[in-house]
């Protein structure tokens, strides 16, 4: 085990390697520069010659039925050269992640405000903008199903835990929004007793608004018909074989005919993994012969793509009077909106992880995901496991309450560790250093109590001038989580690398071929810091991603590093063999450590050093390697029991904040997070992850949520959708463990997720502890804190 | 849609006087937003950023003329001594970009209820220069917000300046948004004290239909400062007249619920915020006679 690091901000420079841009190393990345002189070409800037600009009809209305759409004004206009509907999907008219649900354009109903009903492609987009207003498309309004409890027909919400099968029965009866009942999944977790008692039992129920990914690249591409009939689209998204699939059933077309290009993505978090306006593009660009670019702006982007799952959950914790967790019984609800997007997962997960990283031996566990007239919600960092953190660490710290008890001492005498066995009876075989990580927060220093001269900017309201100190009162809270790294539940999870080693310009040159989509995290770095590592090459060049490589699977649930940069390392194994192999032809015998360093293959032993470009000369080596990390099982249904993930990720959170209690204004004053990464491949990435994700949760713990009212949403932009700016989100203490999880690649850990789930908690105990209020659901509100909602 | 962009003010009051539903742009903070967003599709767009009188502000009997073209950036650093009040409300506004670009004048003309500049204005009771090619006029600030997002001013007429006296007391200004910076205003709360009036400016944004004063909150101030003969002694303010005054000041406003906060929060920041200011400013009174 290594020593942990320590950083107030920014990389630890003693972390950094040697600077050979290998693993350990903070790598530059390859398309920083660029980035940061405004120079990178995001989805948003593609562009072609003779190129059209396609637009999307969005339904005004959150249920309905499509009784008539009249396309002829549109297609009249001067300069328009497609309008299209359902009536024109050559292939399958419905799509989905993991359910088919989800018509590409508007079939008879519309199930949220802001499905696509029409297309309309033209040579300005003003123009398809004026045609698509000029559709006429005549509804009859429904009224719109707009809560889970509700769209699943529960009586109460004491009631699920008596009869769970009543419920599925009830959710058949209720208002259908989809022909098979509102019920997407129902997952139960059992075990231990089914009727535990304890010395102190804490209830509480609570509830997660809408978070949106909030990207700042909006949805993007470019289709261009191609000359065998097929269609190649540009597009910005998280996973392009998943996008291929959906695309090629939808225009009837092979995967050979319709290629995908990732084009540059401004940030994800979840909120590409669905299609957007990929089918649309193609659509258009095959009905127009011309190349068709469709370009959101922010306000269609709010409804372009799926947010967060809202959820209301109830919990119940028992424990004797030392404060030994005795039980857990929880039911969670997460309203999936209209299609099913990525709500089996959401389930999957809150169901699984959702009492938190904790020993507890009688668990009962009822996770809903349902489906109502609200946006669809989807993929978003650290899902199901973000929404229940806010649960369950909250119960942690009124059991705490309940006990007399310090809540880090209680969370402590209860952390799993490595051995324990989680609720579905999975032994975690790796480190769990769930209490280090809370003890490590704990030793840090508090940040200082403001004295002297006021700054407004350190206040709650900041330059705004609320408060010169009046109302304003300090909080501590901490929170921790885990989250599972990878698909899970049996899912074949695995990548794809081709890497090439070839001399160009004289000197030995990779190239590592990857469909593994950058969303701004930087894998690309990451891929090029494992093959020059692997093969001892300076020069690593980063393939274009596309189809024409293998599946890399989803940028998503903190899989990457793991998984492709998995796949690289297998590819270059393989490179290496083959090289090895040559160089013990050409020496004539076989050479127990030969190696690959500084461009040459070289042993210790035997002074050998052979060059790699005389190795090679003009010959190229290449391998192509699919990557598969151990499979993991799906779980019982009536117990959910099994080894569903295949590795966990784990950090803690310390919050400071100052709430003006008058106002309800809060400042977060400091953010201390700890995480155990396995091995930070690039420490500097591994802190802007780190730092990113806390923001993400922060901002999800006081300020941001798409508000809807009647199935509509409200705040469709960026004056009121807030996100935190500088002056919310504080300078951090991080200190970075690297403890290996002797399964994984380099014995690392998937980062990206873990520091956004047990932020937004640590916050919310924060604020509890300096306003003394229950406060049970977020975004925290100043109204909330005021008494004036 | 059509663009003109003149280059002397003459030129631009033709340009309006030809063109009445021409709407003029400076900063663009507000009228590119609204073009964004779908809301402003103007036929023409009159550009006046070419106009360079409009960007100087002068001292005129006294009083600042500031031209409607003067950035928040530059009331911040160059009139912040003049004129406190708004340069504390500049300072709350958008981002360093936003208040390079955004202007007071622009704040005025869009005459929004959340409109950070107008609490400070109305509190320090300044006034607006309006022209036409038919000549100029002077409308007292309190009399130039008509509607939400309505004003005083003809089709035709462009606004020159505003004219803002430099204060005799102290000034305050206070405004709630739900994250820390960049936030539109939720409330917002301006306060002038005017001692050599013995008169006390106080006004609300956010709040109300218009940004507005709350008179009885002004005159009940005054009045007690009067009669306590507070304004020569510069005693302690009693507590309970600074939570009054809140009270008074938030009976002023007729909030409404929206996305942004309900009316009951908005009632209860605008007493806590006057209260807040009242209590600052008073400070300061009683420190300037210190000689701090």
């Amino acid at each position: 085990m290594s020593t942990p690091t320590r950083t107030p901000t920014g990389a630890p420079a003693h972390l950094t390697g040697p600077g050979s841009g290998g693993v350990g190393d903070s790598a530059q990345r390859p398309d920083g520069v660029l980035k940061v002189r405004g120079e990178f070409a995001y989805g948003s800037d593609l562009w072609m010659e003779d190129m059209l600009w396609g637009v999307t009809l969005r339904s005004p209305h959150p249920y309905a039925r499509v009784l008539a759409i009249d396309t002829s004004a549109a297609t009249q206009l001067p300069g328009v050269h497609a309008v299209l509907t359902s009536e024109d999907v050559p292939g399958e008219k419905v799509y989905g992640l993991e359910l088919a649900d989800q018509p590409v354009l508007a079939v008879d109903v519309v199930r949220y405000q802001g499905e696509p009903v029409a297309l309309v492609a033209a040579d300005h987009p003003d123009t398809a903008r004026r045609a698509a207003a000029l559709i006429r498309v005549d509804y009859e309004v429904w009224e719109p199903v707009t809560d889970a409890r509700t769209a699943l027909g529960h009586p109460a919400t004491d009631a699920v835990h008596e009869s769970d099968a009543e419920v599925t029965e009830l959710s058949r009866e209720s208002a259908h929004l989809h022909p098979e009942g509102n019920l997407v999944r129902h997952l139960k977790v059992r075990t231990g007793d089914p009727q535990p008692t304890a010395d102190v039992v804490v209830v509480g129920e609570y509830e997660v608004g809408m978070q949106d990914q909030a990207f700042l690249g909006p949805e993007s591409g470019l289709a261009v018909p191609a000359d065998d009939g097929g269609v190649e689209l540009y597009v910005a998204t998280q996973w392009l074989h998943v996008d291929q699939r959906q695309i090629c059933s939808a225009l009837g077309l092979p995967p050979e005919q319709v290629r995908l290009t990732l084009a540059g993505v401004g940030g994800a978090f979840g909120g590409r993994e669905d299609l957007s306006m990929h089918v649309h593009a193609c659509l258009l660009a095959l009905r127009t012969g011309k190349p068709v670019k469709m370009s959101y702006n922010r306000e269609e982007s709010f409804f372009g793509h799926v947010h967060r799952h809202p959820a209301t959950m109830r919990y119940e914790h028992g424990a004797t009077r030392d404060g030994q967790l005795v039980y857990v019984k929880a039911s969670i609800w997460f309203d999936g909106g209209a299609y099913a997007s990525s709500t089996p997962a959401v389930v999957g997960n809150g169901g699984t992880m959702g009492i938190g990283p904790y020993v507890v031996p009688n668990v009962h566990v009822d996770c809903y995901g349902a489906y109502t007239n609200n946006p669809p919600c989807g993929a978003m960092r650290g899902f199901g496991s973000v929404q229940t953190a806010f649960a369950y660490e909250s119960q942690m710290d009124a059991l705490a309450a309940e006990l007399g008890m310090d809540p880090v001492e209680l969370r402590c005498r209860n952390a799993m560790e490595q051995g324990s066995a989680t609720p579905t009876g999975q032994v975690i075989d790796s480190p769990a250093p769930v209490a280090e990580l809370l003890r490590r927060l704990e030793a840090m220093p508090l940040p200082a109590e403001a004295d002297g001269e006021v700054d407004l900017r350190d206040m709650p309201g900041g330059v705004s001038n609320t408060t010169h100190g009046e109302g304003v009162r300090r909080g501590v809270g901490y929170a921790v989580a885990y989250k599972n790294v990878a698909f899970s539940e049996g899912y074949d999870d695995y990548s794809t690398a081709r890497v090439r080693l070839e001399v160009v310009g004289g000197e030995p040159t990779a190239t590592v071929h990857t469909a593994a989509a950058e969303v701004g995290q930087g894998l690309v770095t990451v891929e090029q810091q494992i093959t020059r590592t692997e093969l001892g090459v300076e020069q690593v060049t980063v393939h274009p991603k596309d189809t024409t490589v293998g599946s890399a699977g989803s940028t998503s649930a903190s899989r990457q590093t793991y998984v492709t940069g998995g796949a690289v390392k297998a590819a270059c194994e393989a490179v290496r063999g083959q090289l090895l192999a040559r160089a013990e032809r050409l020496v004539g015998r076989s050479v127990p450590d030969l190696r690959l360093a500084g461009g040459q293959v070289v042993s210790d032993a035997e002074e050998i050093a052979v060059p790699l470009a005389d190795l090679l000369g003009n010959e190229a080596v290449e391998e192509t390697v699919q990557w598969r990390h151990r499979p993991t099982e799906a779980i019982d249904p009536e117990t959910g029991q099994g080894f569903a993930h295949v590795q966990y990720a784990f950090s803690a959170h310390r919050a400071v904040v100052d709430v003006d209690t008058e106002l309800g204004l809060v400042k977060v004053v400091e953010m201390a997070c700890t995480q155990d990464v396995g091995k930070a491949i690039n420490p500097q990435a591994v802190i802007g992850q780190i730092q990113g994700g806390t923001a993400q949760g922060l901002g999800l713990a006081v300020m941001e949520e798409i508000l809807i009212r009647d199935g509509k949403v409200v705040n469709p932009s960026f004056t009121d959708y807030l996100i935190p700016t500088i002056l919310d989100m504080p300078p951090m203490r991080v200190e970075v463990l690297e403890y290996a999880d002797p399964h994984a690649p380099y014995g690392l850990r998937g980062v990206g997720e873990a520091p956004n789930i047990s932020s937004g908690p640590a916050v919310l105990a924060a604020i509890r502890a300096a306003t003394g209020l229950p406060l049970a659901r977020v975004p925290v509100r100043p109204e909330h804190l005021t008494g004036t909602s | 849609m059509e663009f003109l962009q003149p280059s002397t003010w003459a030129e631009a009051l033709e340009a309006k006087a030809a063109h009445p539903d021409a709407v003029p742009i400076a900063g663009g903070t507000d009228v590119m937003v609204g073009i964004n967003f779908g809301h402003l599709r103007p036929a023409l767009l009159l550009d006046l950023t070419r106009v360079a009188d409009l960007r100087e502000w002068t001292t005129v009997a006294g009083a600042v003329r500031l031209g409607a073209g003067v950035s928040y950036a530059r009331v911040i650093t160059e009139l912040g001594d003049r004129l406190p009040g708004l340069a504390m409300a500049a300072r709350t506004i958008g981002s360093p970009q936003i208040r390079n670009r955004g202007t007071v004048g622009g704040n005025l003309a869009t005459a929004s209820p959340a409109g950070d500049a107008h609490p400070a204005l109305l509190a320090a009771d300044a006034v607006v220069e309006v022209a036409s090619v038919r000549g100029s006029r002077r409308i007292p600030v309190t009399d130039f917000y008509t509607g939400v997002k309505r004003s005083a001013m003809d089709a035709d007429e462009l606004i020159a300046a505003v004219h803002v006296t430099p204060p005799s007391g102290p000034q305050q200004y206070s405004k709630i948004g739900t994250r820390n910076a960049m936030v539109i205003a939720v409330a917002a709360f301006g306060l002038a004290l005017h001692p050599d009036r013995r008169t006390v400016g106080a006004a609300l944004g956010s709040a109300a239909p218009t940004p507005r004063r709350a008179p009885a909150a002004e005159e009940f101030l005054a009045g007690e400062l009067d009669a306590a003969g507070l304004w020569e002694s510069r005693a302690e303010l009693p507590a309970a007249t600074a939570r009054r005054f809140g009270e008074l000041v938030a009976a002023a406003s007729s909030p409404i619920d929206d996305v942004r906060g309900t009316a009951a929060y908005r009632r209860h920041a605008l007493s806590v915020m006057a209260r807040r200011a009242l209590t600052w400013a008073w400070t300061d009174y009683r420190d300037e006679s210190r000689g701090n």
